[in-house]
Parts: structure tokens; C-alpha cells; sequence
């Protein structure tokens, strides 16, 4: 075989190797030093070194290098006028042990005998990329001892923009990294905020009534109780927190006087009360949530399945799912807690009421689910107490309704349920 | 045979040592992997005291630019530590490349291992050693 061609062999599939190294490494110092590595071996070199210029110090450093020992500076201050030498000296690099051919390089060769000569290398090659300086590719001689020809110089350019691409590539991840982390950062920022605010809102409006305090952030628990139960995804199930969280927004243009009524609202009344759903969904339209029907959840929160709730009277399937599940937590925390008019129920009590009202006021799948969620609670089979902790002191003894909500699941999903008779 | 460390097949890399004599055997592809394990033998063999190394090539069917780079690097570990490093069963396409790149200016190729033993007891007997640029080759 004639030993141009072996040569020329050699340095097509160093190519390869080089291109494959520099595509399938993912760690930039690797790639530098794994592409060091192919150049070195296509020509034989024993010296040789990559380093990078980095423009915000003013600096370059040592990538990689090979052959060079181990205590090298850990950066060289490389100057604006050194940058625009390197340019001029350009892709095609400059061999050091050939006269030096322009002002440039002699300027360089200068400043920077360290680059240069103490090193001990033979070949300096800028490594540019849209017209910017990257690094530079440094070359010791040849094992062969014969001087670089010109076919290895033009390998080694070849080589050199490949490694250029590939510093060049790595930077622009690393900025879309950066920048990445930024936005989340801000995003998780923003997240923050519009969580705290939804807090005050709900603080805001259980201020106004003075009988149900921290009834917004409860229901908002029980929200994402049931909806985790639903089987519903972390973004789905942190709305539904949010829309326990609002529900009862439009309460704060309702007469306090009304709200905080010691007595059971009349029917002359009960307008105006019930106008709260509306007003919630007219606030909160004018708010960009980041969850899906927010307002229209705490519009549709008085719904009843079979068409007897309010505003809309809207029956079934018209009912936001997000809206039924609403409904069931804020029916059982109205039944958990005390109100002027009414003394809070008893667990069997309000087992009884959900299973008589499923298919009626509840959606009978989300009963379920809250039925689930608590038995879970009640059995250790959940990893909180989230419902049983929420819940007043009055509940602590909650072991014997374990049966009922078997009873309660099993009968609504054979569709024959008939809490009555199993509450004693 | 004094010693029989791992031993395997042409994928692997393996190495004995015998007479004092370690011998590492390149596996099938000398690339980066097999390189560098490659040179890890070498070096725990010259860490350990062994000052003359023989790298058999008799399963190596290709060595790729990086398995150049890295057997550059052992060469320049076996000269600090006054080794002497011989190569062996180098087939016909690798010593072209090894006479091409000049690695054979300061390596020896020796047709066989047994050869490649005699010319290392020889070279130790008279130092400095023989640098041999017309190697037998495998074909």
C-alpha cells in the first residue's frame, strides 16, 4: 500500500473518531481532552494541549494537555490586542519552528513565550469560530521528527474547527442551562408569589366571617385530598388547592352583616348570600390563573348534580369535575365545624349524609374518593393524617366508622347505597 | 510462567508476568476503552517495580487514533521510569501504522513473545536498548 495513502487512511478515520468523540461526549473538559487525544494520535504527537479562551477574565486556560507535566498556570492573561493576533494567524495556524511569516505571530511569540517555546511546541492554531477566538490548539513535534507537512497541516485545521464547533457547542448549552435555571428560578419565584397572595386572599376573606376561620384553607386541604385520590396530576391537584383556596371570594361584596348572621339566612336574604358564587367568578375571570377554570369553580361550588343547586341550576356532566369536588369539600368541612345556627355533625352523621346525597348534591365518584382518602387515613395506609389533623379535637375517635365508609364505597360503586340503614 | 494476573479473551485486556517480564495483551480493538485499560496494566506494572514491558498485539486487529494517543502515553511512562517496552504480534496493517507515525523509532516490534522476551533479556544484559525500524511483522 502506498504509505500516502496509509496516511491519508489514517487521518480520514482519526476524523471520524474525532467528530464521534466530540458528538457523544456530553462533559466539555472530556471532550476536549478525548479529541486532544485523537489529534495527538493522529500524527503522533507526545506534547500537546487545548486551551480556552475565556473573554470575561481576559485569560486563557488549560483544557487539556498532554505530555506538558502537571503544574501548569492555571490561567495565562491573553489580552484584546493577543485575541486580534490570533486571529490574524487565522485557522491555518503557525508553526513555530518556521520563521515566523507574520508581524502577528512574532508579536504573539513575544508576549507569550510560555505559549509559545517553553512549552516546547511546534504548531500554534487558533481555533476560531464566527470570527471569534475559542481556544487554541498547541502542538508539540511529531514522534517521526519530520516537520509538519502540509497535508498534517491541513488535518490538524480540520481537526481544530471540529474542536472549535464542538467548544463552541458545549458554551452555547451551558448559556441555555444558565438561562434555563434562571427562568425556573423565576418561575418558581412567580409560583411563590401567586401561592402566598391566594393565601392572604383566603385569609382576607375568612377574616369577614368571623364563624368560619380558616374555612378557605381547609377546604383547600380537602381539595387536594380528594383530587390526589382522583388519581388527578401535581399541577391539576396544586389548582384545586387554589380554587379551595378562592371559593368563597365573591363573599367580600356580601353584607357582613349577612355573612355573619347568628341565625339561619332566610329566604328574603338567601339572594344576596348566594350571590357570592357569582361575584367569586367575576373577580377571579379578571385574574390570569395558572390553573385551568378557577373561576369557574367557584361559580359552580353550589351546584348539585340534579340540577337543584345555584347560580346556573346546571345538572351532571355540566358541572366542572373541579367544581364537584369543591362542593363535597366544602359540604364536609360545613359539617365539621360549628356554626351559629347549627352545631357541627357527628362522623356517622355526616357519612350518612354524603351517601344519602350521592347522585343528588355530590358527584358519587368524588364521594368516593373522599371516602377513600379518610379510610386510608383512618386504616395508616396513607402517609399523613391530613384529614383526621384538619378535623377538631371532637373526632378523635373515629376507628368505628371505618365499616360505614367500607359500606359507603361499596354501595355507591354497586350503585344500591343506603346510608340509613347502616348508621345506628 | 511466574505469575498469571487476569487472563481473557480478545475483547479484554489482560496481562501475566513471566521472568520478570510483564505482558499485556491488547484485546481486539485498541480504542479509548481498551486503551486505558491498557494502560492501567502498564502503569500497576511499572508501579509495581516492573521495568520492562511487553504489549502483545496478537488479538489487536485495529488500533484508532486514540489507542495511538494512549500507547504514546505509555511510552512517554515506561521512558520516565527507565523501562524498556517491546510490542509484539503486531499484525501488517498496524506496524505500517507504527512505521508511519514513528512509534516504531522508539519501540521495538517484535515478531512473537518469545522473541520479544529474548530481545528484552538481551537489551537488558546491554543497555542503552536496540531500536529496531525494520520489525517483523504479523500477517
Amino acid at each position: 500500500m502506498h504509505y500516502g495513502i496509509e496516511k491519508f487512511l489514517h487521518a480520514f478515520t482519526s476524523l471520524a473518531d474525532l467528530g464521534q468523540e466530540i458528538a457523544d461526549t456530553r462533559d466539555r473538559k472530556e471532550m476536549v481532552e478525548s479529541a486532544l487525544q485523537v489529534v495527538l494520535g493522529t500524527l503522533a504527537i507526545r506534547r500537546g494541549a487545548v486551551v480556552e479562551y475565556v473573554e470575561e477574565k481576559g485569560s486563557v486556560q488549560f483544557i487539556a494537555a498532554r505530555g506538558i507535566g502537571s503544574d501548569l498556570p492555571p490561567e495565562i492573561p491573553f489580552t484584546d490586542t493577543d485575541v486580534k493576533d490570533s486571529c490574524e494567524i487565522g485557522a491555518g495556524g503557525l508553526s513555530v519552528s518556521e520563521p515566523h511569516s507574520s508581524n502577528a505571530a512574532v508579536r504573539l511569540a513575544k508576549r507569550h513565550p510560555l505559549l509559545f517555546e517553553n512549552l516546547g511546541y511546534d504548531l500554534f492554531m487558533p481555533l476560531i469560530m464566527r470570527d471569534k477566538l475559542l481556544g487554541i490548539l498547541l502542538l508539540g513535534p511529531k514522534m517521526s521528527e519530520e516537520p509538519f507537512s502540509a497535508l498534517d497541516r491541513d488535518v490538524i485545521c480540520s481537526m481544530g474547527r471540529h474542536i472549535g464547533v464542538g467548544i463552541y457547542n458545549h458554551r452555547l448549552i451551558a448559556e441555555v442551562e444558565v438561562r434555563a435555571e434562571e427562568n425556573q428560578r423565576l418561575y418558581d419565584d412567580l409560583r411563590a408569589t401567586y401561592q402566598d397572595t391566594v393565601r392572604a386572599f383566603a385569609a382576607a376573606i375568612d377574616f369577614k366571617d368571623k364563624y368560619t376561620r380558616g374555612h378557605s384553607e381547609r377546604v383547600g386541604r380537602y381539595c387536594e385530598i380528594i383530587a390526589r385520590e382522583m388519581g388527578w396530576n401535581d399541577e391539576q391537584v396544586e389548582g384545586m388547592i387554589v380554587a379551595g383556596y378562592l371559593h368563597d371570594i365573591g363573599k367580600i361584596v356580601v353584607d357582613r352583616d349577612i355573612i355573619n348572621s347568628p341565625y339561619k339566612i332566610d329566604a328574603k336574604l338567601l339572594p344576596e348570600l348566594n350571590r357570592h358564587t357569582i361575584a367569586g367568578y367575576e373577580i377571579l375571570s379578571l385574574i390570569k390563573h395558572p390553573f385551568a377554570d378557577i373561576p369557574l369553580m367557584a361559580r359552580h361550588h353550589h351546584e348539585r348534580v340534579d340540577g337543584g343547586g345555584y347560580p346556573d341550576g346546571l345538572t351532571g356532566d355540566q358541572i366542572p369535575m373541579g367544581a364537584k369536588i369543591l362542593t363535597v369539600a366544602d359540604s364536609f368541612d360545613a359539617m365539621t365545624t360549628d356554626r351559629p345556627y347549627k352545631r357541627r355533625r357527628t362522623m356517622e352523621e355526616i357519612i350518612k349524609d354524603l351517601g344519602e346525597n350521592a347522585g343528588k348534591q355530590f358527584e358519587p365518584e368524588v364521594v368516593v374518593a373522599f371516602a377513600r382518602a379518610l379510610l386510608k387515613e383512618i386504616t395508616g395506609e396513607a402517609q399523613g393524617k391530613e384529614i383526621l389533623n384538619t378535623l377538631s379535637d371532637d373526632y378523635v375517635d373515629i376507628e368505628n366508622i371505618k365499616p360505614l365508609l367500607i359500606e359507603l364505597i361499596r354501595s355507591i360503586e354497586s350503585n344500591s347505597y343506603s346510608a340509613a340503614a347502616n348508621v345506628t | 510462567m511466574e505469575e498469571t494476573l487476569s487472563s481473557g479473551g480478545p475483547e479484554t485486556v489482560s496481562s501475566r508476568v513471566e521472568g520478570g517480564v510483564a505482558i499485556i495483551y491488547a484485546g481486539g480493538y485498541l480504542n479509548k476503552i481498551n486503551g486505558e485499560r491498557t494502560k492501567r496494566e502498564c502503569r500497576d506494572r511499572l508501579q509495581n517495580g516492573c521495568r520492562a514491558l511487553v504489549i502483545n498485539f496478537s488479538d489487536t486487529e485495529i488500533v484508532n487514533s486514540i489507542g495511538v494517543s494512549i500507547l504514546l502515553g505509555v511510552i512517554d511512562a515506561a521512558e520516565e521510569r527507565e523501562a524498556r517496552l517491546c510490542f509484539c504480534n503486531v499484525n501488517n496493517h498496524t506496524a505500517q501504522l507504527f512505521l508511519m507515525l514513528g512509534l516504531a523509532r522508539h519501540v521495538y516490534l517484535a515478531p512473537t513473545e518469545e522473541a520479544a522476551l529474548v530481545w528484552l533479556n538481551a537489551a537488558n544484559a546491554a543497555a542503552p536498548p536496540v531500536i529496531s525500524t525494520t520489525p517483523t511483522q504479523r500477517h
